[in-house]
């Protein structure tokens, strides 16, 4: 591997990004997976680093996963995105980011759309208006919610509590990143570091400590990918997707994967499990599987922050060996305990994956 | 006193003119970037079909052409139009009035880089044509040296007929190209297993067609029709090359020990500037224009302004010496009508 190789495309690959004042719209789907995970974007974002980050209860799906399952035209999502638009606009904003990798690839496909056929906004916003009486103005700047904390990986690594180092060894972890199929792949231009060799979440895993692992299954699917899970009958694939991306990164004993998408750490996380229970095996030290976070839990975990406040206790996987390794401190009396110290109640354990 | 004929490049498609030209009694100076005459091709091992020592070529051509003015290391700084000649000054302070001049750039090789997923510059078993071509030179490339060579690739049309990279043309050469250079690695390699990967099989030239026979039945060098979608580098080192066969109907993928990109012709980069100097035109793949692609192929639209060889597009060895012969006769009549 010649790493200035990388660095070179990475170089011709920066996009600029606004330092403040954001439109913030959240997943229609990350809350059920990883729900810490963009309460602790809003926190690192507003509180942390004191930054205007605007979101509205008014803003809904932006019909990704319908468009991409083919179940509704283009016209529609084009519709309900022109609304999305329409309430950055009535807020008073002009930089808008996105929460999920689809909605942002979505959002980058609609206005590309109309950049080449003006007379599809146009009646666009005959629609719109139709429907509900509103008006937009295209954003200025669209951004992944992972090009912010990229863009702010420095400010968090100099308040940092921890770092992605193995405290007993002095190592950096090993860590894989997987980004999501819509972050490039469409528009390489618009991904930090291009399609090919995305810097975005390896620059955050360089900045706080670890070490990024390139394996050979690393552009492949999480094993999401809406055409193989949500129809039913194509379900095998998605988790022969997940197998072959774990087989592939096996060989360099990753301590942890970092996502950027929805889909690709749940099913990363989840699939291990059936993958341990239909093979008997997994894929972490001792018996455990490797630990799937998303961008926003790893910049709280580095920050200090709880991880049963990160939500870490609803993931398939355990994370208490990886939180062991930062030297983390947590209690496992309080795991499933939630707010106001409600018993939560503790899930049944799996057969074969070991968890805490 | 003689007319002087500016050659713009000391590649073979110059010098062959040069050549041509001084058997006829004119005086031909030779205006050449590099620190060499020979151009591509001198860095080159062996040319298809015949495996011909292209030293052989350049050698040739540079001890006929010994009589003509050559500057080396040398740039056209500007050029201008006069009455019935060119005013040209070169970067070395000298000043030339041309009655002709003949343009000879020839092509650059496309930046295999430019195309991320083939991992050029990234992946350490990942090389080009002409990397190996100088390898086979000179034997020195710490990619093969040291390395067992279990399996090689060769990847067709790279910046080749490819809208992405904003290369529509097909550069002619590198399925040939291509086909010499695996055989050349089984000889080395005789238990190598070696694949191209290639969209179409172009052999339109004298010989190719059974070149490329002989290096199935002969070399058993296996073809796949497909492209590449994406390479990657293993735990030891060796690229993973995943492809489409198209005629079995499935995804291959495969592990390589060196994966060689057959880098295309692009146009020169000195090209647009050239062409600013003189309002030539250019052709929308970047190439010079000639005047007429089938009757007028070395004539610009101005006068006393001749192409040979790849200034105009992808040529062949023999297209392009035969360009340049081409264009001396043409030089000699025009200089003797004028």
């Amino acid at each position: 591997m010649i790493y200035q190789g990388k660095q070179k495309i990475w170089a011709d690959y920066q996009k600029e990004i606004p330092d403040d004042h954001w439109f913030y719209v959240r997943s229609c789907i990350r809350q059920n997976f990883f729900p810490g995970a963009e309460r602790m974007f809003l926190e690192i974002c507003r509180n942390v680093l004191g930054k205007d980050f605007y979101e509205t209860e008014h803003h809904t799906t932006c019909g990704g996963i319908a468009y991409h399952c083919d179940t509704i035209p283009q016209e529609t999502v084009m519709t309900i995105v022109a609304r999305q638009f329409a309430l950055m606009t009535e807020a008073g904003y002009e930089n808008y980011v996105a929460s999920c990798i689809t909605s942002f690839g979505n959002y980058l496909e609609i206005l590309e759309t109309w950049h080449e056929f003006p007379e599809l906004e146009t009646r666009i916003r005959e629609l719109l208006w139709k429907a509900c009486r509103r008006e937009f103005k295209k954003p200025k700047y669209i951004a992944h919610a992972s090009d912010l904390i990229y863009k702010y990986r420095n400010e968090i690594a100099e308040k940092a509590k921890f770092r992605l180092v193995n405290r007993r060894t002095g190592e950096p972890l090993k860590v894989v990143e997987h980004i999501g199929c819509h972050y490039s792949k469409m528009f390489p231009s618009k991904g930090v570091g291009g399609a090919e060799y995305p810097y975005v979440l390896c620059g955050m895993i360089e900045s706080w400590g670890g070490s990024v692992i390139d394996y050979p299954e690393r552009r492949h699917c999480c094993g999401y990918g809406f055409r193989q899970y949500h129809v039913k009958a194509n379900r095998g694939y998605s988790i022969s997707n997940t197998h072959k991306k774990f087989e592939s990164m096996e060989p360099y004993h990753p301590d942890m994967i970092i996502t950027n998408c929805p889909g690709c750490p749940y099913f990363m996380d989840r699939w291990q499990y059936v993958i341990a229970e239909m093979e008997g095996k997994t894929y972490g030290q001792n018996g455990y599987g490797i630990p799937v976070f998303t961008y926003e839990e790893v910049a709280g975990l580095v920050l200090g922050y709880d991880p049963w406040d990160l939500g870490l206790q609803l993931h398939q996987v355990a994370v208490e060996p990886l939180l062991d390794k930062m030297g983390i401190e947590y209690s496992p009396e309080d795991k499933y305990k939630g707010l106001n110290k409600k018993d939560l109640m503790r899930p049944e354990l799996p057969g074969v994956l070991k968890c805490c | 006193m003689k007319d002087n004929i500016v050659i713009v490049g000391g590649g073979i498609a110059g010098m062959e003119a040069a050549r041509q030209l001084l058997r006829m009694g004119l005086n031909p100076i030779i205006v050449e970037k590099s620190d060499h005459l020979g151009g591509h091709v001198a860095r080159w091992h062996r040319l298809f079909p015949d495996m011909t020592p292209a030293s052989e070529l350049v050698g040739g051509l540079i001890e006929a052409t010994g009589q003509a003015n050559i500057f080396l290391n040398t740039e056209i700084s500007f050029m201008n139009r006069l009455k019935d000649s060119y005013n040209i000054m070169l970067s070395n302070g000298v000043s030339v009035i041309a009655k002709v001049v003949l343009i000879t750039t020839g092509f650059s090789v496309f930046d295999a880089s430019k195309k991320e997923e083939y991992g050029y510059g990234v992946y350490d078993q990942v090389m080009t044509n002409s990397d190996l071509e100088q390898w086979f030179n000179n034997g020195n490339d710490s990619r093969i040296d040291g390395t067992e060579i279990n399996a090689v690739g060769f990847v067709h049309c790279v910046g080749s007929r490819d809208e992405k990279a904003r290369n529509s043309q097909c550069s002619k050469v590198c399925c040939i190209t291509a086909v010499k250079q695996a055989i050349e690695m089984k000889q080395k390699f005789p238990d190598a297993a070696v694949y191209c990967f290639y969209m179409d099989l172009r052999m339109f030239g004298k010989k190719y067609e059974d070149f490329y026979i002989s290096a199935q039945r002969d070399y058993g060098i296996r073809f796949i029709r497909g492209r590449v979608s994406e390479v990657s580098e293993n735990i030891d080192g060796r690229v993973i090359v995943k492809a489409e066969d198209t005629l079995a109907g499935k995804p291959v993928k495969v592990t390589l020990d060196l994966l060689v990109l057959m880098s295309g012709m692009v146009c020169n980069r000195d090209c647009s500037s050239i062409a600013g100097m003189i309002s030539l035109q250019t052709d929308s793949d970047g190439f010079f224009k000639s005047r007429d692609n089938i009757s007028d192929i070395i004539c610009s639209s101005r006068e006393g302004i001749y192409y040979a060889g790849a200034c105009t597009g992808p040529k062949t060895v023999p297209e392009t010496l035969a360009e340049a012969r081409s264009a001396a006769l043409e030089i000699f009549s025009y200089i003797n009508r004028a």
